[in-house]
């Protein structure tokens, strides 16, 4: 690591302030930053903590939709969430090992957008709007490809708003060694549609599967799955897995995540 | 009956301070005054140094000093401990492994410059401005590549990249040949054995310290074997004799191999000590770890089993490449020859073996032991041919593996590969298995998964495996430029209890537990009045150290006979005591007593005898109660068992679950039965990853792929079903004094054919009968590609 400068902000205002200084980087859980910053991969000048401002913490029901403030914990949405939208509540509480769900954040995890990182698929695919301390942006403007979205450098997310849908659910494929999704596919149904979002499995990043969100919106059932593919094309090749596979897995994942909506 | 005496289930007494968190690791150590060093590695697999320009690192806050290979150009390479001789007579080609790269960078890892400075972030931040100048060269990493005629050499002095090319019994080859050419049938499997990463749990650390008023070197490390390591870098890479050179290897956090080698990280911190006057830490982080310490397995092989009409084994004929890395670590050259070749037998009665092997240099880390070294190897090779003969011949592979089984009234048996097994029971072992598996029911289980949409297979694999290392003389003429004897010390204090001084190393193996009931269970007394003493040069007598499953048929073999002479002795003294011959004195639970009569004495009143000599025999018994044995075995010593795996396939996803798995050993004699399945689990999880999930990738350039836990796959606990352990078929090694022989690599030996041949078995038996063989690791993607490529 190299010597920074860290600052702990009790106010939003004031971390937004903060982050227009020269070097600015926020902190969040730091299960992400924190590893690239060890390896000397990353050096910021300034961090400043997100982990003091109570605005940005919890969970809350606003008609219709759980909104959800970015420093809120991956443990925090698995236990509060669960009786609202239980389908996300199942992916936050899957995400890593108890020590990163007890630090990394909803925030942390959009901002860095891991082509592999779970939340984004629930973002898009519950067509969710992120708040932050300069707009609102949609989930479908948000996501721009690997790593890459469209917060400015000193924008910070405050919170995510989900639509809660009738019935959603998320299956993930293990990438063996890491445990993030080597393919995870989230479906929500609205009722007046369909949404599939699929991570872990484009070199383009979290994206939704169109075809199979038509046919779900017409018969809300695996066996409506039956025949789609997507192409092989496009998609990762690693170590773990082979653009072939992960295409396949993105079907099976899909089936697996409507049967096992509620 | 002593407390906790041989076969008693006594709890780990060094588990409280583990599991509290007070356990000394090296790391745990800081002394006073002491400096950083930071290794500048190389990132490239293979470049030749045009220049290194440490000036601007000089200058950085902190900095100590710079050290390059210049700074040891009066100093030896890092030896290596066994010289191979090729199938012509020729001594392998070995060169120098130097402590910081001299002229060229051979993998990437491989360290270049050390920067001692006050704090260990201060060496970080120089490092990164010595200014390399490396001329990046074409990367050797393909085995086959690299033995191909004109292929760029990573040693320029040597002729080639072949270290050795080894056969084995070369006088057999035609024999076997011609074996094959008249066969009934030839069933070959072509494999590899996957590169490994041990990851113990501990990352190495090393500690220089140096005293110039009494002119004493300290060197604390993660070893498994502090007198190999004082050896090897006194007499070969430092200059140092022994008695100017104390080795601490205090509680070390797992080896499996990896901390048997005399690393360049280790002499580095000796020798900088004395030149800096100051205490020099280093403490490797995991991603270095992965691209410093000894990797391991990585063969590439090709396995032929000879039947005749009536399924017989004739002959088998096993080829391999073996990578070496860039350079050869301590006791590399032997795993793929001694402690492969000579296992190619198997429990199996074949009369006829060749097994060749050609070592082959190439740009990555060097390979070297790992939890059963060269037999994982074998095992693999035997239990995957004799598996897809059976699905060849289309006969039951428990019936093709009884009907070639050693039988139990065979033993001795000596095989065509120089071993002579000493005894063994194959058959019960197998029945054993079998039973506990509940092999009979198998089908209705099958049906059961398919109903669920699952695919289900049962693997089975016998092994046999030689421990206990070894005969000092037989391996001499083998190469080993080591003896392999152990020692123990049993120092009997005045009121009775007993420091225990071993030249073993425990670190996770229990020693401080299972030693001390050894005594216990000799002399008749408790084992808490005993303590084990090891880890110090400078407190434990001369001993090899703990690796191959051989502390307690070898070091435990050391302590009996040691216990012996104090048993003798103390029979004297109380003979004395009791005013009666020696010969008529008998000891049980701990007393003394002259046969026939009531006349006794307890042992405290022994031992204080001893050392208040005032009613003592002078004359003829010096005082004192503290003896010493040297015991070098007369044969190795042959674990053996049967493992069965049952795993379910998910069809769509390629993902491979064990839902049972259970191991049936045969150990001999065991000390302490809780102990010996703690390591039978852990030699499990250890060859189900290796099975299943592990693995070290290199791309073509030389780059670790796997090179963090975010790629390289440790098993995990939900990766592993409960295991079945047995070790109940017994039969005790017939010449060590304990019967006991070894149970420390069985696990990681004989499990990852079973999963192998269980995944084959689940996918025949639903119908996907192309698939002859799949490479470990068995991944998911692996298995679905299986399944969907004809
Ligand atoms: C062992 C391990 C396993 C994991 N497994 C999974 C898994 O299975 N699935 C999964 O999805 N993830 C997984 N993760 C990642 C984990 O979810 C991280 O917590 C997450 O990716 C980052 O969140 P964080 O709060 O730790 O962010 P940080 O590491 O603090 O920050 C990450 C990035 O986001 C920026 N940032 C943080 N907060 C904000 C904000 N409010 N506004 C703007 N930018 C911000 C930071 O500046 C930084 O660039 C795993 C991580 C580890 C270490």
């Amino acid at each position: 690591m190299y010597a920074f400068d860290f600052v702990k902000p009790a106010t939003l205002s004031d971390a937004v302030a903060a982050m227009e200084q020269e070097g600015a980087q926020a902190l969040a859980g730091g299960q992400t930053l924190l590893p690239t910053m060890k390896q000397r991969l990353n050096a910021p000048d300034i961090l400043i903590s997100l982990n003091g401002i109570a605005e940005l913490r919890g969970v809350r029901r606003e008609e219709d939709a759980l909104v959800i403030g970015a420093a809120t914990t991956h443990t925090e949405v698995a236990r509060d969430a669960a009786a609202d939208y239980p389908g996300l509540a199942a992916l936050a509480g899957q995400i890593g090992d108890p020590s990163v769900r007890n630090r990394g954040t909803l925030g942390g995890s959009v901002a860095n957008n891991d082509p592999s990182a779970c939340y984004p698929a629930a973002v898009l695919g519950s067509g969710a709007t992120i708040a932050t301390s300069k707009r609102e942006i949609a989930a479908d403007d948000f996501f721009q490809g690997m790593f890459a979205t469209a917060l400015d450098d000193d924008e910070l997310i405050t919170a995510i708003r989900f639509p809660i849908p009738h019935k959603a659910a998320y299956a993930k494929f293990h990438q063996p060694a890491s445990r993030f999704a080597l393919t995870g596919a989230f479906v929500a149904n609205f009722g007046d549609g369909v949404r599939v979002a699929i991570t872990g499995a484009s070199e383009e990043g979290v994206f939704r599967w169109t075809e199979a969100e038509a046919a779900l919106s017409d018969n809300f059932d695996a066996a409506a799955l039956d025949g789609l593919t997507l192409p092989a094309k496009g998609m990762i090749g690693d170590l773990h897995g082979t653009p072939e596979y992960r295409a396949h897995l993105v079907a099976v994942m899909t089936r697996r995540a409507v049967a096992a909506a509620r | 009956m002593p407390k906790d005496g041989i076969g008693a289930s006594t709890k780990r007494r060094e588990d409280v301070r583990f599991l509290t968190g007070n356990g000394r690791y090296t790391d745990d150590i800081n002394l006073r005054g002491q400096a950083y060093v930071h290794f500048l590695r190389s990132d490239v697999a293979h470049g030749r140094i045009r220049a290194i320009d440490t000036s601007a690192a000089e200058e950085m806050p902190g900095v100590i000093r710079i050290f390059t290979a210049e700074d040891f150009a009066h100093a030896g390479g890092l030896p290596c401990g066994w010289q191979v001789t090729d199938k012509h007579g020729q001594p392998m080609q070995e060169p120098k492994h130097p402590i910081l790269a001299e002229g060229k960078v051979r993998h990437v890892g491989d360290p270049i410059c050390a920067v001692v400075a006050e704090t260990l972030e201060q060496a970080r931040d120089a490092a990164e401005e010595i200014e390399l100048d490396i001329e990046e060269l074409p990367a050797v990493i393909d085995m086959r590549k690299a033995l191909e005629d004109g292929a760029t050499k990573v040693h320029d002095d040597l002729n080639s990249n072949l270290c050795y090319d080894w056969g084995f019994v070369e006088e057999n080859k035609e024999a076997v040949d011609k074996a094959f050419s008249e066969a009934a049938h030839v069933v070959s499997v072509d494999l590899v054995n996957n590169r490994l990463c041990a990851n113990p749990m501990e990352a190495r650390v090393a500690i220089g310290d140096y005293d110039p008023w009494n002119d004493q070197h300290t060197l604390y490390t993660t070893s498994q074997n502090p007198h190999v390591i004082r050896l090897l870098m006194g007499a070969f890479v430092l200059s140092l004799p022994e008695h100017k050179l104390r080795i601490v290897a205090p509680d070390v956090g797992g080896g499996f191999g990896s901390k048997i080698y005399h690393y360049a990280e280790e002499a580095f911190c000796t020798h900088a000590a004395k030149i800096l006057k100051q205490p020099v830490k280093w403490t490797s982080t995991r991603s270095e770890a992965f691209i410093s310490d000894a990797h391991a397995r990585d063969h590439v092989s090709k396995i032929e089993l000879a039947l005749d009409k009536d399924h017989n084994f004739t002959a088998i004929r096993s080829t391999t490449l073996a990578n070496m890395g860039a350079y050869l670590s301590t006791f590399a050259p032997s795993i793929p020859t001694w402690l492969h070749g000579t296992l190619m037998a198997g429990p199996y009665k074949t009369p006829l073996i060749y097994v060749n092997v050609k070592a082959v240099f190439t740009n990555t880390v060097a390979v070297d032991a790992y939890r059963g070294a060269g037999r994982p190897e074998a095992t693999f090779q035997l239990e995957r041919v004799i598996d897809k003969a059976a699905r060849e011949l289309g006969v039951d592979g428990v019936e093709l593996r009884r009907k070639n089984f050693i039988k139990p009234d065979e033993f001795p048996y000596q095989t065509p590969v120089a071993l002579e097994y000493d005894s063994g029971n194959f058959h019960a072992t197998m029945d054993k298995m079998l039973e506990l598996s509940d092999y009979a029911n198998l089908d209705a289980r099958v049906q059961e998964s398919r109903e669920n949409g699952k695919l289900r297979g049962f693997g089975i694999s016998q092994y046999i495996e030689a421990c206990g290392i070894a005969p000092s003389n037989l391996v001499g003429q083998l190469g080993a430029r080591a003896g392999l004897y152990e020692t123990a010390t049993v120092r009997v204090n005045a009121t009775g209890s007993i420091s225990v001084l071993t030249g073993c190393h425990s670190h996770g193996q229990g020693h401080e537990t299972s030693f001390p009931q050894i005594v216990a269970d000799m002399i008749g007394i408790d084992a808490s009045q005993i303590d084990l003493v090891h880890g110090d040069t400078a407190n434990t007598p001369m001993g090899m150290g703990t690796y191959g499953s051989r502390s307690v048929a070898v070091g435990g073999s050391a302590l009996v006979k040691a216990t012996n002479k104090i048993i003798d002795k103390a029979k004297k003294i109380a003979a004395h005591l009791l005013e009666a011959a020696p010969e008529d004195i008998e000891l049980k639970d701990g007393k003394f007593s002259v046969a026939g009569t009531d006349k006794s004495v307890d042992w405290a009143g022994v031992t204080l005898a001893a050392y208040v000599p005032h009613n003592y025999p002078l004359e003829d018994l010096e005082p004192g109660l503290e003896e010493t044995a040297f015991y070098d075995p007369n044969n190795f010593t042959f674990p053996s068992g049967c493992y069965g795996c049952e795993v379910e396939i998910d069809p769509e996803t390629g993902k491979v679950d064990i839902v049972a798995f259970t191991a049936a050993d045969d150990f001999g004699t065991v000390i302490n039965p809780m102990i010996v399945e703690g390591q039978v689990h852990g030699g499990l999880a250890q060859g189900i990853g290796q099975a299943l999930t592990e693995h070290c990738v290199y791309d073509e350039n030389g780059q670790l792929l796997t090179g963090s836990f975010m790629d390289y796959t440790m098993p995990r606990a939900d990766d592993l079903p409960v295991f079945k352990v047995d070790h109940s078929c017994a039969t005790p090694c017939t010449h060590n004094p304990l019967g006991a022989k070894g149970c420390g690599e069985a696990g990681a030996i004989g499990s990852p054919p079973a999963v192998v041949n269980a995944v084959i078995d689940a996918l025949h038996r639903a119908g996907h009968t192309h698939v002859q063989h799949i490479d470990m690791p068995v991944t998911p993607a692996r298995v679905w590609a299986a399944m969907n490529t004809k």
